[in-house]
């Protein structure tokens, strides 16, 4: 493992996917490691052992954990083409912010979706959107966030377009009627390879969805 | 590099860990800053509502006509404008990305599991709340190991990142201790980052805004008294 590059992930996780994109992004050449989180590897226990959770990158041996933090990383280290975060300190902070809002708000409100009915999943969906207004908001007129390409926020919000049709299906509602800004974001994203690549397949996704919701005994 | 000129303005208050942690960052680089009190209780100000329109939360940085939310990113900003010494974020990478995992975890985990105490119904919630808390300390004292490679600090021989973002918890640890009668730092099971507790502390940077604890515990029982059920440490609202 000495030099090379591990990558600890797990097909459907948005999480893994910004990672993904960003080793794509950098081309770096890795190995890919399928775990299965029902029954955890040594592997990823002895290298996330305060989490237990991936994705986990493994570079020289070392583990790094926290996706947002692998991301840094990876773009610290592979410094010498595609930059993910801005030069200047007040457009870092401000990427690192919008990145920060998608962590707080994104997976919860996403995860409420399809894990609750009635007037807690209305309640669910109004705020989902209401999230992805305020990130239309800041993207603004420009093709990605931040305004200069390519970078961090895009990185750390697009995985999540893939879980958006399993979300429309089990809310029953229509994020492009609501957001259509935001999808046409997200179609411009999937349109490099580095992105394509990397996320899932919406329909798996949506098929996976329904499985955990059994496992979760939500109908 | 952007320019470090323009007015530094930090709205917060004087109890909020987070807040604390823009200040010593600021005074780490000694750059003169005015500190605007926001009286939470009273109802959030109209330039806190301006200057951070998605949280409307403390701490907030006013450097100029720029407005910083987030108090690890305020951090991280302020040692990227004023990048001359003392560096705050650690050179190496792997260095960085670790500081990062540990602050992350202090803000998911461990500050969240010591508010739990006070928010424990029941002896035996409060135990196992204690519990918790206890088991973080000893992953952060073995953190400290690993980071401070002898040193007096995370980030090494002077306060850093991770120095910060931990450092700023202790007083309201130290009224949790208090209130619970139980060392959550002690010498048995948290020797070093029990002295590193008393070096933060006694930082030039730090002793003038960190609160002491007295007074910190009357602020703890008087919003106790107001909301019930409200745990300590929220210095955000």
């Amino acid at each position: 493992m000495e030099g090379g590059v591990v990558l600890l992930d797990f097909w459907a996780s948005m999480f893994g996917m910004r990672v993904r994109i960003a080793l794509a992004e950098k081309e770096i050449k890795y190995e890919y490691s399928e775990q299965d989180l029902r029954n955890k590897s040594d592997l990823l226990l002895q290298m996330n052992p305060v989490h237990k959770k991936i994705p986990v990158l493994i570079h020289n041996g070392k583990p790094i954990c926290e996706s947002l933090v692998q991301v840094q990383y990876i773009d610290e280290v592979w410094n010498d083409q595609a930059p993910l975060l801005p030069a200047d300190p007040y457009k870092r902070a401000t990427a690192r912010f919008w990145a920060d809002f998608v962590d707080k708000k994104m997976y919860d409100s996403g995860s409420r979706i399809w894990k609750t009915k009635g007037e807690e999943q209305e309640a669910a969906k109004k705020e989902f959107i209401e999230n992805l207004k305020l990130l239309e908001g800041e993207l603004g007129d420009n093709l990605y966030f931040g305004g200069e390409g390519f970078g961090y926020v895009d990185v750390a919000l697009v995985p999540f377009y893939c879980w958006f049709y399993a979300y429309e299906q089990c809310g029953n509602f229509s994020i492009e009627a609501e957001c259509p800004k935001l999808i046409a974001w997200a179609k411009r994203c999937m349109q490099k390879e580095s992105v394509a690549k990397s996320l899932a397949d919406p329909e798996k996704v949506y098929e996976f969805l329904l499985q955990l919701k059994k496992a979760y005994g939500i109908e | 590099m952007a320019s470090s000129d323009g007015e530094v303005k930090v709205l917060g208050t004087w109890s909020s860990p987070f807040v604390m942690r823009a200040r010593i960052a600021l005074n780490l680089k000694s750059v003169h800053h005015e500190f605007l009190q926001e009286r939470l209780w009273e109802g959030k100000s109209q330039l806190l509502l301006q200057s951070n329109p998605v949280h409307k939360k403390v701490p907030v940085l006013i450097h100029g006509h720029h407005t910083i939310s987030e108090s690890l990113i305020i951090v991280q900003y302020i040692d990227e404008v004023w990048s001359s010494a003392p560096s705050i974020l650690p050179s190496q990478p792997l260095e960085r990305a670790t500081a990062r995992f540990w602050a992350a975890y202090l803000d998911d985990k461990w500050f969240p599991s010591m508010r739990g105490i006070g928010m424990a119904e029941g002896e035996d919630a409060r135990r196992a709340a204690i519990g918790q808390v206890e088991e973080g300390l000893v992953l952060l004292e073995e953190a400290f190991g690993e980071c401070s490679k002898g040193r007096p600090f995370f980030g090494g021989d002077r306060i850093g990142y991770l120095d910060i973002a931990f450092g700023c918890f202790l007083g309201w640890l130290r009224v949790t201790e208090k209130m619970t009668g139980v060392m959550l730092l002690n010498e048995t099971n948290t020797p070093r980052l029990l002295k590193w507790a008393h070096r933060f502390c006694s930082d030039d940077a730090v002793k003038d805004v960190m609160p002491e604890t007295e007074k910190l515990a009357e602020f703890a029982k008087m919003i106790m008294g107001r909301v019930k059920g409200a745990a300590p440490g929220t210095g955000k609202s």
